[in-house]
This record gives structure tokens, sequence and C-alpha cells, in this order.
């Protein structure tokens, strides 16, 4: 087979409809597409090449679930068999009452009684397709976070924020002195001292502005100890 | 030809675009051509509201053009009226085929358009904005659609007419949209009268008018994330 190549610089910024390869050696996976030997971006993003599959990683959107994200969520909805949950995806997931708890739950009682509207939760993905998101519950650690607050933060940022081997979310918890989940939807829990939500707030408004930048742990380290001080 | 304001036949205004400029919309865009300034935000894909129109091979797209009162010299009334609404539709269609609607069963995109200062060309900026709205919000789509108005103005055809060229007696105004990579018209608007001849350089100055607008939406989708980095 004759080998294409690839016409755009790896890493790039790349717009809908670029030309990113030629080739039927090449294959298209997310934010591309194939017509005829060409394989073009469908999203604004960020050319990713492994081998010869092509991907272009979104730069903005909704959070795309993905089987085994872990996510948090907020009740929106109290209906006759479960919940629906807003995690910042393009439409509310399900939360069935058969996946929430582990205790059985009557058929006739208000749900309410278990997450009312407003609550926060800290909820898995377990199935996505075209019209129907699904959470659970049922594994450990996943459970209604009570008190507390949500924090917003890009998808893409959400490596940023936990960091190698969850170095940073590790810092961020030692200064701020707070409870934190860090949802792969970029919804992130926080719950502690209000001076160490601040904090945190703060941490993640420097790292969404630096994500792309090397020092960035070294950066939040100072202003972390900085604002320890200023107590 | 000496045109008002000096341009070459085929020299568009000075032109300006910029994205991400409305936080809370998933998608935003700002275009400026001359005088004439346009504004798009994105919402979706979402739920559609209300349910029935809900489609389940596609995502339905909505689209309203607006233009604020203090937009034009005479104050316009506020709210829509039958231009808004045809225009609303026009611009729909012409971004609506870039739009890769089978990737959103069951949602909607929502569009909303306002013109912040009009000096002719408006649906056209209208349109230019929208598609970099629609890529910033992360919308996929086939290609991008960029777009410019043609036309002829005495016996001399032009591109990119202005309030005061579009006002005098006889003009032909031909608003264009084009998608750059598939080299496609999603947009042929002709109001006035042209010749056969005319009309085929008019459509073709448009495009190459279009194409020099693609480069700017490129740029300024590029500009927003130039410092991003992925880490994967």
């Amino acid at each position: 087979m004759k080998m294409g190549n690839i016409l755009i610089e790896e890493k790039s910024i790349v717009v809908p409809g670029e030309e990113l390869a030629e080739g039927m050696d090449f294959l298209p996976s997310s934010g591309c597409f194939r017509e005829g030997e060409k394989i073009f971006a469908n999203k604004l993003g960020i050319l990713n090449v492994q081998n010869r599959v092509l991907r272009v990683v979104p730069l903005s959107g909704h959070y795309i679930p993905m089987n085994g994200d872990l996510v948090v969520g907020r009740i929106t909805e109290a209906g006759f068999s479960g919940w629906s949950a807003d995690i910042g995806a393009s439409e509310d997931a399900s939360l069935p009452t058969s996946e929430a708890m582990r205790d059985r739950v009557d058929r006739y009682v208000d749900l309410q009684k278990y997450f009312k509207i407003g609550d926060l939760i800290a909820a898995k993905v377990i199935s996505v397709t075209p019209n129907r998101i699904v959470i659970n519950m049922r594994e450990r650690g996943l459970r209604k976070l009570r008190e507390g607050r949500i924090v917003k933060v890009s998808p893409t940022k959400v490596p940023r924020v936990i960091g190698k081997q969850g170095s940073m979310v590790g810092m961020l918890k030692e200064h701020t002195k707070c409870e934190i989940t860090v949802g792969q939807n970029g919804y992130i829990w926080v719950n502690g001292p209000v001076e160490g939500q601040f904090l945190f707030e703060k941490a993640v408004g420097l790292i969404e502005e630096n994500a792309h930048k090397s020092g960035l742990t070294d950066l939040i380290k100072e202003m972390l100890e900085k604002g320890v001080k200023n107590e | 030809m000496n045109r008002p304001d000096g341009r070459k036949v085929d020299e568009t205004r000075p032109v300006e675009a910029k994205v991400g400029i409305i936080g809370k919309a998933d998608g935003s865009a700002m275009f400026r051509i001359g005088n004439t300034v346009a504004i798009a935000a994105v919402y979706g894909p979402t739920e559609v509201h209300p349910r029935h129109l809900e489609n389940p091979e596609k995502a339905i797209v909505k689209c309203i053009y607006d233009m604020y009162s203090f937009s034009v010299p005479e104050r316009k009334r506020p709210g829509p009226d039958r231009r808004s609404i045809e225009l609303s539709m026009v611009i729909r269609n012409s971004v609506l085929p870039a739009i890769m609607v089978k990737e959103y069963p069951n949602k909607a995109i929502e569009l909303y358009v306002s013109i912040i200062q009009a000096d002719a060309g408006t649906r056209c900026a209208a349109i230019s904005a929208a598609s970099m709205a629609l890529a910033d919000a992360g919308i996929a789509m086939k290609d991008m659609v960029a777009s410019v108005a043609a036309g002829r103005i005495n016996d001399t055809v032009v591109l990119d007419l202005n309030k005061e060229e579009e006002d005098i007696e006889g003009t032909t105004d031909i608003p264009l949209a084009y998608m750059p990579r598939m080299k496609k018209v999603t947009l042929l608007q002709l109001d006035g009268k042209i010749s056969g001849e005319d009309v085929k350089n008019a459509i073709d100055m448009g495009i190459k008018g279009c194409e020099q607008i693609y480069e700017v939406q490129k740029a300024a989708l590029k500009e927003k994330y130039k410092n991003t980095k992925v880490v994967e």
C-alpha cells in the first residue's frame, strides 16, 4: 500500500475542515473523518497522532462522558425510577434507583428522601449511548457529597488539576485542608474551612490559565505557601 | 473605478475576528467587517425544548438573528420583524450544511446572532461569526463557512459593499457563503438586476473574498488556544 503522509505538525491546533493527512494507511479516530483518501478534522482542537491513528482532542465543548469516568454531579430531578443529574455533558445523566443504593428502595417511596434536587454526588459513568448516559453509585467511595460546593473547570484541564499520580490534588488538599473530589467532567467538589476553599478556587483559576506552561506545579506550590502564610 | 472609501474593486473592508467573547455561551465569536459588527453565541448540544421537536436521527438547529435598535442610524424598533425572521432562516440554512448534525441525535444546537452595528453585509458577518462560534463550541463540522457579499455598482463588479455603496441607485447586492475546503456555496442571494456574465464574475470574486475571510476565521480560532498544550 502506498504510504500516505501527515500534512499538519502533530500537536498543532486545527479547525473543522482542515486537511490532516492523505493515505489509506491512516485511521481517523475521534474528532476526525475520512473523505476519499484524505482525513479531515471535524472539531477545533489539537492533532494527536499515535502510530497511524489520528485524533483531534477538542479544546472546547461539553464534557464527553466515557465509561468508567468518576464524575461529580448535581441532582436535577427526582422521578419514579431514579434521578437525573447534571454532569456538564450535553444532557443530564440518569441514576436509576437500582444503581444508586446498595439497599433496596421501596417502589412507592418519594425518591427525594434519598437524594434531593440540588444534592451533590460522586458517581461513576457506566453506560454511554447516543441517547442516554447512565451513572451509578455502587462502588466504594461513591456517595452523596454533603456540604461543600462545586468548582467548575474545563474537562481538558482535569489532568492538570489531578497531576502526575495525584501530586497536584494532593498538594492542594494539604495546603487548603479541604476535602477535594475531582470529577473527570470538570466538576470538582471541595469542602472545608472557608479560607481553604478560597485558596483552592484561586489555585484552580491559576491552573486553568497556566495549564500549558511547564513549572505549573512550582507556581501553584508557591502561591499556596504564600496564601497560607497570609492567614 | 473609484469607490467612496478608496478601496479596490476586489478588496474587502478591514476584517477583525475574535473567538470566545461570551464566557457563559458554549461557543461565541465576534466578526467585524468595516463598521458592521456581528456577535454570535452558540448553546449546545442541549436537550430540545419543546420535546416534540426532537429528531432521533440528528440535531435540530435553531437560529435567531437580531439587530439591536441602535445598530442602524435610524433607531430600529426592538424585537423580531419580517426581515430578521427571514434572515434567521437564511443564516441557519447557510451554516447547516457544515454541521454534522447526525452526531447529535435528539439534541438542539441554538445559535443567536446579534448585529451591534450595521453598515451593510450584516447577514454575511452573521454567518462568518456563527461559523466560528459553532467551532468554538466544539460542535462537529465538516468545514467552516465564510461569507461576504459581492455586487455591482454602475457597471463594475465589486466585493463587499458598504451601506453607502448599497444605497447608490441601481446597485446589485449578491450575498454569498462558502465552505472553503469542500469548495461549495451554501448561500447565494441576488438583490437587483445583473447580466449573466457579470453574475459569474461576481460569484468568482465573492468566493475569493470568502477564502480571505476563512483565513481570518482560522487565525482567530487558533489564537484563542495558541498557548494550550494537552496533557494526556
